[in-house]
């Protein structure tokens, strides 16, 4: 009688049959996945590679580019060439459109946190049966167009619009104000767009929390805020870090918004590469510009991705 | 002590985050309400109601630019949605049936690369790209369009499918293969029914997604391959129409009815 472990030694027929069938799986799992893989990286990656290559090009009288190497585009970002006598002087406009779009963009997610984590919280301490019905609610605004939400947005803000045609009934105001084309007005279109953004990974991270803690917490005479403050918030981390994340990086990209109720007057980013790739005719610029931002929003994934790794250590 | 007497119920209840949770549901849903009711408004102003009227649906429907902006927009929806569909179904079997393997985490994250780069910036890549491509090949249509669609529809596509596929257990298909069926017959008569709910979802998000792209395709598209969207941008930018919120509406109504059947596909339990 052989041993167990003398049973593929027995059997060499066995063993061919199970490399075999190893090796079909194998085969079979790639052919399956070829397509996406095939699509995604020739029409999601190469026109990233085209992009770094553009940003090193002079730009074309109509658009386009001509190809001769110029690192033109990254000097502009900082500088400006003198038209007369070819000297760099320092110009700061980029860099501010890029600074306003961090800042709108941070505010955004400070807004967002504020708002969207007492909801997420509400809902996660809803019985089940509601539970659904309200995360249904924050999620259809999601889905929901963006143009036709920011329209919407505008139809409140105009200045003959909702808002002020309230203000007005209610005698707060006697004259319009005028919010529509100012910063105030795109902040309050980035929060109203991206709220479920925030909304929803806090709520992920609530969903499984164990609220018998808060019954322990208060047999330790913790306060509700102390509860919130030293149970709860820690143990949302991720969620909170995970919102902040998804928030932060559409914010930092958006286009819609700023165009339609910052009036193409107030740019961020997003508008700035628009336009050198539209009447700005320098296609190397707008290139280069987003490749900065794109850097920029994989460094910020990656930190939060590491911050928000960290607390599932500490709380195992 | 009177805080003893605390109920466990209560304890987790926090009145304010209660406000808060009520007014934001209303700030959500205000600009979007406003929006609907006065695409009922017969009236050109806009803000001032007079009566109900389904006139600017009327007009809106009777509009040529806006009969051909729906027809790109459904053809480029559809086309993209199928072939997304198939491709993220098969993606998603390979990555999560089965013993990991090298290589899976990396082909995820590349299947999710649309999802973690700024839109605008995957827009404006996309733009050089088709423009060198498009000089290379001669070609010109719809077609560039649907491939950037397609790209972007994937990732959608491959979420709800993935879930599924991870909350299926595989008792039924190994039951198959050990009574002879070959792969295929135990995709199709095994796998693919109990799958479906997933794969319509996926189906479904695509579907809104792609229907709902601005910035994608303002730069990819050529004259004559405005979407709807696109045309109410462009309305937008030359001041606020009646029409425009019937359009708006109709859209609404599309995406509400897509995501609350998907919510109850995604419920069943397989």
């Amino acid at each position: 009688m052989a041993a167990p472990g003398d049973i593929p030694q027995a059997d060499p027929a066995l063993r061919r049959a199970q490399r075999d069938r190893a090796r079909g799986q194998k085969r079979m799992r790639w052919g399956l996945l070829a397509p996406a893989l095939v699509v995604i990286g020739i029409f999601g990656l190469a026109p990233l590679s085209i992009a770094l290559v553009y940003s090193f090009l002079e730009p074309g009288t109509y658009g386009g580019v001509t190809w001769a190497f110029s690192p033109e585009a990254y000097v502009q970002f900082l500088f400006q060439r003198d038209i007369f006598d070819d000297t760099l002087g320092f110009n700061g406009a980029y860099l501010r459109i890029f600074g306003r779009s961090f800042g709108l963009a941070l505010i955004t997610m400070v807004g967002t946190l504020i708002l969207g984590f007492p909801v997420a919280y509400f809902i996660a301490a809803r019985p089940e049966r509601q539970r659904n019905l309200w995360l249904f609610a924050v999620t259809l605004p999601f889905w929901t167009n963006l143009l036709i939400r920011t329209y919407s947005m505008m139809l409140i803000v105009r200045d003959e619009g909702f808002l002020n045609g309230a203000l007005i009934w209610a005698g707060v105001i006697d004259r319009p104000l005028s919010i529509i084309y100012t910063d105030g007005a795109v902040l309050l279109g980035l929060v109203y767009s991206y709220l479920p953004f925030m909304i929803l990974p806090i709520y992920a991270s609530l969903e499984k929390f164990d609220f018998r803690l808060l019954e322990a917490a208060h047999d330790l005479y913790a306060s509700r805020v102390q509860m919130m403050r030293h149970v709860v918030l820690p143990l949302t981390r991720p969620g909170i870090v995970a919102g902040c994340a998804l928030v932060l990086i559409p914010a930092l990209g958006a286009y819609i918004t700023p165009e339609l109720l910052g009036g193409g007057k107030k740019l961020m980013i997003g508008n700035m590469i628009a336009l050198q790739f539209g009447s700005g005719r320098n296609w190397p610029f707008g290139s280069a510009a987003a490749l900065i931002l794109m850097s920029i929003v994989l460094i910020a994934l990656l930190v939060s991705l590491r911050s928000g790794a960290k607390p599932e250590a500490r709380h195992g | 002590m009177a805080r003893r007497s605390t109920k466990p119920r209560e304890l987790r209840r926090q009145p304010l985050f209660t406000w808060v949770s009520w007014c934001v549901l209303g700030v959500l849903y205000a600009p979007i309400a406003v929006l609907i009711l006065f695409s009922f408004n017969d009236n050109r102003a806009v803000m001032s109601w007079t009566e109900f009227s389904l006139r600017w649906y009327g007009a809106a429907l009777e509009n040529e630019g806006i009969r051909n902006a729906a027809v790109v927009s459904f053809k480029v929806a559809a086309i993209a949605t199928t072939a997304a569909t198939i491709i993220a179904t098969m993606a998603a079997l390979a990555t999560s049936r089965g013993p990991g393997y090298p290589g899976r985490s990396a082909a995820i994250a590349l299947i999710n690369q649309p999802l973690m780069i700024p839109e605008i910036v995957t827009a404006v890549a996309t733009l050089a790209f088709f423009s060198i491509l498009r000089q290379v090949t001669g070609w010109t249509g719809l077609g560039w369009l649907i491939l950037a669609h397609t790209v972007f529809c994937i990732p959608f596509a491959y979420m709800p499918i993935r879930a599924r596929l991870a909350d299926m257990p595989d008792t039924f298909e190994i039951a198959a293969a050990d009574l002879y069926a070959t792969p295929w017959q135990c995709f199709r008569h095994v796998t693919l029914p109990l799958l479906m709910p997933g794969v319509l979802a996926g189906a479904m998000l695509a579907f809104v997604v792609s229907l709902d792209d601005v910035i994608i395709t303002l730069m990819i598209a050529g004259p004559g391959e405005t979407t709807l969207p696109i045309y109410i941008l462009g309305q937008i930018r030359r001041g606020v129409t009646p029409e425009v919120n019937a359009v708006s509406t109709i859209l609404i109504a599309i995406t509400v009815l897509m995501i609350a059947a998907m919510f109850t596909l995604q419920k069943k339990r397989p």
